[in-house]
């Protein structure tokens, strides 16, 4: 991929560019549909409809709602710490979006194919919390200071058992490299790591050999529940419905976001859109074989086109990505507020105990087998 | 401990028989009606805007009697004889010509008290409830048929008839005390007459001033009832 830039643009820089460019053109036109889906999807569940005046049914709504946020005053609060105010919505979109370097959005495209992958991208989605506890802090707003600060505590509390998840991945794998996790799974999707793991042996992208069999559904139960507990911790580090304490409407007004209005509020809203694809396409990375087709087999083999493969690649990876954030909105829509105590409960007593039972068994039966 | 696999159980299979029923609620029918493209069928007894049909309007005031807000002002102005005013659609023979007709309809409380007292059931509520306005003066409906100066017309000639009308009474009743005044006069006289032979200067005054206001009518002397029979 970035030696056919390269070869089309001649220019070292310019393809770096655009390299580096291209998560972002798809996140942009992700945002506009996960925003469409947000209120349609809720319309639905209630039995109305949504918006259906700008455009055939509405379509264009989340455009209008962006030039909306283009033309609105940016206000900085009189008090204000101005230039933590200002840094915090770009650093924690920056954040959110520099995570997506190691997404491996089809077999020829990865912004970084970093060997340490999952251990960058635990660390740089960690900073979306310095991000959100400046917001709070620099607003001079109590709800503010109130929201991050539920916020911080939410997210360091769940990044405990989302990287206990990924540790289990890494042990069957033996990488922390998502191409590897996901060339780990190629095949049909009983070889997806929600499954149990592959089931015959595999050649890794670095090239060591993954020894499987079909021995490997003993993991099944195992990764399952992994996988729903990774899911549960997304959600809760995503701010997310049930987990939404840090913005909860009815108790803080907005939560951190609440003095941030025009385009850095729009920041905080891309950069929220921007981590719950994140957390979907991690999931489907680690556990529904990421940009793997689901039948093992591609039109493009079929045709003889890799360009085809890698876009049929990146449409599964999409679509995948897009059906989890299909249903984080779908349990947005479903569930309601958990309170503190319980956010807390389901983190350090149910969560964290039952990652590292997982870890522990998947460990010992990863050296056994 | 069997608790604590209960409670999460019970919070996954929960969660679970939750999202079902969203699910389901996908693809539920929707219940929005897309309001200005299309409404809600309004129950047949509703009560929105105010109509009064002038065609059948007596002018009897029994809505503006009735209305607890006194949101309608009704002026009327009586036909003369020879105008015909035709009839209602319920047989009233309509007399007064209806010069203003007002409904305020931003006071009107919707209450539809003014609708049983109509004689001709002509104020009546119909189903239409947008009638938004950006000035507040744009809310009073004015319903009669006559303009401003066609009712100014039909008021003078009220009045003058009236006023006639009046003048006239009053000239027969001047002529009818004064012809008792003459009748007594005539009496005394006589009696006098009987009674000393004394002479006849006064009754030769009494027919000139008979006479007078028989066709005159002064202004003055019509004036002073006025007040005292509007009232």
């Amino acid at each position: 991929m970035e030696s056919l830039l390269q070869s089309l643009l001649g220019d070292n820089l310019l393809t770096v560019v655009l390299y580096c460019a291209l998560p972002l053109v798809f996140l942009l036109l992700y945002a506009l549909l996960a925003i469409l889906g947000e209120v349609k999807i809720s319309a639905w569940m209630q039995d109305r409809l949504g918006p259906m005046r700008t455009g055939p049914w509405g379509i264009i709504q989340p455009i209008a709602d962006v030039f909306k946020l283009l033309q609105k005053e940016d206000i900085t609060p009189a008090k204000a710490d101005k230039f933590l105010f200002n840094l915090a919505p770009f650093l924690s979109f920056m954040s959110a979006y520099a995570a997506f370097a190691v997404i491996p959005f089809s077999s020829q495209y990865v912004g970084a194919d970093l060997n340490l992958g999952l251990f960058y991208l635990l660390a740089i989605s960690s900073l979306n919390v310095a991000a959100i506890i400046m917001a709070g802090w620099a607003s001079n707003n109590k709800y503010s200071l109130y929201g991050s600060m539920r916020a911080v505590a939410q997210i360091v509390s769940y990044e405990v058992p989302a990287a206990m998840v990924l540790v289990i991945i890494v042990m069957f794998v033996g990488s922390l490299n998502l191409q590897d996790i996901t060339t780990a799974q190629s095949g049909p999707f009983w070889n997806w790591m929600v499954f149990g793991g592959p089931k015959q042996d595999v050649v890794l992208a670095s090239g060591e050999v993954l020894s499987a069999s079909w021995v490997n559904l003993i993991f099944l139960p195992f990764f399952l529940a992994s996988f729903l507990m990774y899911y549960i911790a997304g959600l809760a580090e995503t701010n997310r419905t049930p987990f939404d304490i840090p913005e909860a409407e009815s108790e803080l007004v907005s939560g951190y976001h609440t003095e941030y209005s025009g385009m850095k509020f729009a920041m905080f809203f891309m950069s929220e859109y921007a981590n719950m694809f994140l957390v979907s396409a991690v999931v489907a990375v680690l556990f529904f074989g990421g940009w793997n087709s689901p039948f093992g087999v591609y039109l493009g083999d079929a045709f003889d086109a890799p360009w085809l493969v890698a876009v049929e690649q990146f449409g599964w990876l999409a679509f995948k990505g897009l059906f989890f954030v299909f249903v984080m909105i779908w349990v947005r829509w479903t569930l309601p507020r958990l309170r503190v105590d319980q956010l807390m409960y389901m983190s350090w007593k149910v969560l964290i105990p039952f990652s590292f039972g997982i870890a522990l068994v998947v460990g010992f039966l990863v050296v056994i087998l | 401990m069997s608790g604590y696999f209960k409670d999460i159980y019970a919070g996954i299979s929960t969660a679970l028989v939750g999202m079902r029923i969203t699910w389901n609620h996908l693809f539920v029918k929707n219940v929005t009606i897309q309001y200005p493209d299309e409404k809600h069928d309004i129950p047949e007894r509703v009560r929105n805007r105010l109509y009064v049909n002038m065609d059948d309007c007596i002018g009897c005031d029994q809505c503006a009697k009735a209305c607890p807000v006194n949101c309608i002002t009704i002026e009327t102005a009586k036909a003369l004889p020879d105008e015909e005013l035709g009839e209602t659609s319920t047989g009233n023979r309509k007399r007064l010509w209806v010069t203003q007709f007002d409904i305020d309809i931003a006071k009107c409380c919707f209450c539809g008290l003014c609708v049983p007292p109509c004689p001709t059931v002509c104020i009546f509520m119909t189903p239409v409830f947008e009638f938004s306005e950006y000035n507040r003066e744009d809310l009073i409906y004015r319903f009669s048929t006559l303009t401003a100066e066609e009712g100014a017309v039909k008021t003078a000639n009220a009045e003058r008839a009236k006023q006639e009308a009046e003048a006239k009474k009053a000239a027969e009743m001047e002529a009818k005390k004064k012809a008792a005044a003459e009748k007594a006069a005539a009496e005394k006289a006589a009696a006098e007459k009987a009674a000393a032979e004394k002479p006849a200067d006064e009754p030769s005054t009494a027919p000139d001033q008979s006479d007078a206001p028989a066709t005159g009518t002064a202004p003055t002397q019509s004036e002073t009832p006025t007040p005292d029979n509007n009232g």
